[in-house]
């Protein structure tokens, strides 16, 4: 078998690259001469800046909407990633030494993000299971009292629904860290006379910070792009941007293809920075 | 990128060994662990993690549930049978299925030699390669698939399902990718050597030696590529062009305004799959979260 070294590696892995370079430098090449106007099918094939000029300024149907967008993503990305960080360090510390317990969050993550959307939709709606449990215990007398939790201006059904899947992932990050952590660390810092505290603050939880802050990043570009979960519950005023960019994609004028295109460029320049930024994190962490 | 044999050895590890691994326990509890702050705990986080599903079952199962009450008051597979057999379910189940088996088949085939040629040679461009095919999983599948969608319309791929498989490929082919170059990363090629120098035929060792060898992290990959796959929305949407109606596609449109008792019933239909490989490997690793 010493013989197959003469092949190169390039021929084994020239079948897949191809796929990726060529499906992706498309999509990518593609994407941007239609951010710049370039779109055949009306045939117009001069370029111009105009859609990111509009969004920049906040001028034209889409840049009206864009600065607020931008906002509401930040918001809901921002609280999403916040919360299930730290939920997910409280999870982590109970269940670090249950089997069970780490077989329950990891059966949450082969779940689709859009199951557990459409799951809170049918849980948490006005007429939903809740509303229903609290109508019978006479909390409530029609559903309309029930608070707005889902497709809300505020984006809480949709940062619900991210904290519900992104605890387990999450969660299970810092376990690994635990597990693989020694004993003997804690067991000086006790020595030492160190509080449970005290070995939390000054021992645990500077050892478990890199892998969460890299898997915070990652869960942040995440939310940051996703589609599925705000379009199913959000609200059509404030969107997130990338439903904001499928909306203008779509137009039945094709000219707004320009605006929808330029967008997702924009979104996808965003989360590939975090995501470089959780890499760089993830290699300091592997460093260590 | 420094490191990238101990990240494949890692990567591997995790995904092969976290069944077995002997768990540590540590000495000293790092939160006040009584038993009942425990169960208390899990009280909170069990239901917390099957309500979403739990909900989907009520409603399924449920007939003339009206407002106030608090369950149904009669249950029946009637509507359950009803989204089943309805022509409509039964095609998109068909597209899903054949979806998902076409790239898990086509990923397995493509990703091998690429993962046995990163996983057992030393080369240059090696993270260039790795970076490139690591891209696919960060890069919003909103701007892959609206890049391609003119590009698919352009070449007739749009809105078939040889289009859907080759768009598919662009986020599993990664993940197939990364898992079998971990096992390759442990796996030592005298074995195949030896089976040459015995006069074992190229086909033989693979067939005999190779695969055999490789077959828990081939599963392992396979499932992954199905599942990416199967819970794939917006590629399916911006490249099927509305002509290919997949499973969550239909369950999608179902959610933004049909009845709950037919969302219900698609969800359970499409959440089968999941089900069933949480029931058989028990460790869906946390790679996938951000790709379903």
């Amino acid at each position: 078998m010493r013989d197959r070294l003469i092949f190169s590696p390039w021929l084994a892995l020239a079948p897949a690259l191809t796929i990726i370079v060529l499906l992706l430098g498309a999509s990518l090449a593609y994407g941007i001469a239609q951010s710049l106007g370039a779109i055949s099918v009306i045939g117009q094939e001069t370029l111009s800046p105009r859609a990111y000029a509009d969004l920049f300024s906040g001028q034209g149907i889409a840049g009206r909407e864009f600065w607020g967008s931008l906002g509401f993503s930040l918001w809901v990305s921002l609280a999403s990633t916040l919360v299930s960080a730290f939920l997910a360090l409280l999870v982590a510390f109970w269940a670090s030494n249950s089997r069970l317990d780490t077989l329950a969050l990891n059966s949450n993550l082969a779940f689709p993000h859009m199951i557990w959307a459409i799951g809170l939709l049918l849980l948490l709606s006005q007429s939903g299971l809740l509303a229903r449990w609290a109508a019978s215990l006479e909390l409530i007398s029609m559903p309309a009292e029930f608070p707005v939790l889902v497709r809300d201006k505020y984006g809480i059904g949709i940062i619900l629904s991210y904290i519900g899947k992104e605890v387990p992932f999450l969660a299970l990050l810092v376990i690994s860290v635990l597990r693989t952590q020694p004993e003997g660390y804690q067991l000086v810092a006790e020595n030492l006379g160190a509080s449970r505290w005290q070995r939390i603050r000054y021992v645990t939880l500077p050892m478990v910070a890199p892998a969460l802050l890299s898997g915070s990043l990652l869960a942040f570009a995440y939310i940051f792009s996703a589609y599925e979960v705000p379009a199913l519950l959000g609200v059509n005023y404030p969107r997130m941007l990338p439903v904001l960019a499928l909306r203008f994609f779509n137009d039945p004028d094709l000219s707004a293809r320009a605006d929808g295109m330029a967008i997702s460029l924009v979104i996808t320049v965003i989360t590939l920075l975090v995501a470089w930024a959780s890499i760089r994190r993830g290699e300091q962490h592997a460093g260590q | 990128m420094p490191d990238n044999d101990k990240r494949y050895t890692e990567h591997a590890e995790n995904t092969e060994k976290h069944g077995k691994q002997k768990r540590k326990i540590h000495a000293i509890p790092l939160l006040p662990c009584f038993p009942c702050t425990n169960y208390f705990f899990r009280l909170l986080l069990y239901p917390l993690l099957a309500a979403p599903l739990g909900v989907f079952i009520l409603y399924a199962f449920s007939q003339g549930w009206f407002f106030p009450a608090p369950f149904p008051e009669t249950w029946t597979s009637a509507p359950f049978a009803r989204v089943l057999s309805d022509p409509r379910t039964l095609s998109s189940l068909r597209d899903s299925l054949l979806i998902a088996f076409a790239v898990s088949l086509l990923s397995l085939v493509i990703g091998y030699p690429a993962a046995r040629a990163l996983g057992l040679r030393q080369f240059r461009g090696r993270q260039v390669v790795w970076l490139l095919l690591y891209l696919p999983t960060v890069v919003p599948p909103l701007a892959i698939g609206m890049g391609l969608n003119i590009l698919f319309l352009q070449i007739g791929l749009a809105g078939t399902i040889p289009g859907i498989v080759l768009a598919h490929l662009v986020p599993t082919l990664p993940y197939v990718t990364f898992t079998l170059a971990g096992a390759f990363a442990r796996y030592d090629e005298a074995y195949e050597f030896q089976a040459w120098v015995l006069g074992a035929s190229a086909s033989r060792t693979l067939f005999t030696v190779t695969l055999p060898m490789l077959a828990p992290s081939l599963a392992v990959a396979a499932l992954f590529a199905f599942l990416i796959s199967w819970s794939q929305y917006l590629l399916t949407l911006l490249i099927g062009s509305g002509r290919v109606i997949t499973l969550p596609v239909l369950l999608f449109s179902a959610a933004s305004g049909g009845n709950p008792v037919t969302i219900a019933a698609l969800a359970l239909v499409f959440l089968a799959p999941p089900a069933l490989v949480i029931a058989t490997t028990i460790r869906a690793p946390r790679d996938l979260s951000h790709n379903l």
